[in-house]
């Protein structure tokens, strides 16, 4: 067998492990435990696993960021964020309850979310980030690690779709001259505060982040279109979720979003 | 027994030599809340002997994080004196082991007086939010501290940066978000909730526990209504910069 054939063999693998943890709701162990690969080779497993929901009949309709905080890369101990995508799969109307039988162990947290309205690619910066930003929206992001106890590293996360499980946006607002790493978060769980934090936690800037991701899809080929739906990252650490619990995230300047779990 | 007068003494000295002592609860771990505000209150009274006055106060454990850590389910508080109201350069040398916080401050523009003072009662006496920066230091050696130590130790209070904007209140100071920096990098950020869920409540709070001492907030003093973010440790050299949404920036420099 050659090189090349043994790592797509390794690609497909790996993706349709994954694939099977999401369908039958089973956490795994760290498949970079197993067997070491590259975060280039993570990416390459990750469109493989995203090629077949997306042959399954799913539509990617947002995409995610993750590890955005300095707090989360030294923890993780890397100095580099990840993305992934969302699917209509993942997606939750304002209002529709989440099923937590359909995750492993959904964690919640807050963001600020940016749509665009022009198509972005090459080496952006966060003004041109915001040049082509129409509107934010405020934003709960469902995780849900496939990986058991979220025990993994930063190749499996990338693998493992940034352990995408669930998202819920609010409603949209201009971008308009909001300063967003100002703005201020509340982050509450059955009517509990459980964290407060403004938009810089996410890279110091939620659109220094979305150029750090247009840069970094530049690096395979790709772009980012006009229309885009990008949750940038969490703005305050994520917080378990089951059923019974609700969370809201409420934003100055941008409004609230609110979640049930059923 | 070492009576409250002894121990108020004790921190005196501690704060004049800047030479910390071991924690009052070490020599007695009985040391109640109320014995400790008994010593506070000694405390400040040797400094205003001194010809200080009170300018404002301050709420300290206004966090679930840090009530939690000193196993109480209240924040605690004390006084400010004009003294340790500085423009934006300090020396590093007036402390012992200094921390910073930023905070939103509450300027009253009439006399506020408990009990039964509501969360709008609050705002209503309100004349505006200041953005704000407390130094935080402790005459305790290595801020080994209880709550009956803080309390007693003037709710470890350094000294307080205020911005000069006096911002009217007509939008919500719980989602009032904040960047803090520490010699240009961004190291926390929080929102107005951090503070007891709403400044504003922390103020409610403070002047309902100061009518049981028959205590009222005048009009014209601040309030210091409690860290967005964990405390941050400074030393000489160090630039400090808090920017808050609505409330613009405060900064200061130990020198």
């Amino acid at each position: 067998m050659d090189e090349q054939q043994s790592s797509s063999d390794l690609v497909e693998g790996l993706a349709a492990r994954l694939a099977e943890a999401v369908e039958t709701r089973t956490a795994i162990s760290s498949l970079a435990g197993e067997r070491e690969f590259t975060v280039d080779a993570a990416y390459d497993i990750q469109d493989a696993a995203l090629a077949r929901a997306v042959a399954g009949g799913e539509t990617i309709v947002a995409a995610k960021l993750g590890l955005t905080s300095r707090a989360k890369q030294e923890q993780m101990g890397v100095s580099e964020a990840l993305y992934g995508w969302l699917t209509d799969r993942h997606r939750l109307d304002p209002g529709q309850a989440l099923d937590s039988g359909r995750l492993i162990q959904p964690r919640a947290e807050p963001e600020i979310a940016l749509i665009t309205s022009r198509d972005l690619e090459g080496p952006v910066g966060l003004h041109d980030v915001l040049a082509a930003t129409e509107a934010v929206a405020p934003a709960l992001d469902i995780l849900d690690s496939r990986f058991a106890g979220y025990s993994f590293t930063l190749a499996d996360v990338v693998a493992d779709n940034c352990s995408a499980g669930a998202f819920v946006v609010g409603n949209p607002v201009p971008l308009g001259s909001i300063d967003l790493s100002l703005v201020g978060c509340v982050f509450e769980k059955n009517g509990e505060l459980v964290g407060t934090a403004a938009g810089a936690a996410v890279l110091g800037h939620p659109a220094a982040a979305v150029a750090w991701f247009v840069r970094k899809l530049s690096e395979r080929g790709k772009g980012l279109p006009a229309g885009s739906l990008i949750l940038p990252g969490a703005l305050t650490g994520a917080v378990p979720v089951g059923p019974g619990d609700s969370v809201v995230a409420s934003f100055d300047r941008i409004g609230s979003v609110g979640l049930s779990v059923a | 027994m070492t009576t409250a007068q002894q121990r108020a003494e004790a921190l005196y000295a501690a704060r004049m030599t800047r030479v910390p002592i071991e924690p009052l609860t070490d020599a007695d771990p009985g040391m109640t809340a109320d014995d400790a505000y008994a010593v506070q209150t000694r405390f400040a009274s040797m400094l205003l002997a001194d010809g200080d006055s009170i300018s404002g106060y301050k709420l300290g454990l206004t966090s679930k994080a840090m009530q939690q850590m000193m196993g109480i389910s209240d924040p605690d508080f004390g006084p400010v004196l004009h003294s340790m109201v500085h423009d934006g350069d300090l020396d590093a040398s007036a402390f012992i082991q200094p921390k910073v916080e930023a905070e939103i401050a509450l300027v009253l523009d009439r006399p506020l007086k408990g009990p039964g003072v509501t969360t709008l009662a609050a705002a209503r006496a309100v004349g505006g939010a200041v953005a704000a920066i407390e130094v935080v230091d402790s005459r305790i050696a290595d801020w080994r501290i209880k709550l009956a130590d803080t309390i007693s130790d003037l709710a470890s209070i350094g000294g307080v940066v205020m911005s000069s904007r006096i911002v009217p209140l007509d939008f919500d100071l719980r989602l009032v978000g904040m960047t803090f920096s520490l010699n240009g990098s961004v190291v926390a950020t929080g929102a107005g909730a951090a503070a007891l869920g709403n400044p504003l409540t922390a103020l409610a709070w403070l002047a309902n526990t100061l009518a049981r001492h028959d205590v009222t907030l005048e009009e014209g003093m601040f309030v210091m209504t409690g860290s967005l973010h964990a405390a941050v440790d400074v030393g000489a050299g160090d630039a400090v910069r808090a920017d808050f949404d609505r409330l613009g920036p405060v900064a200061l420099r130990m020198a």
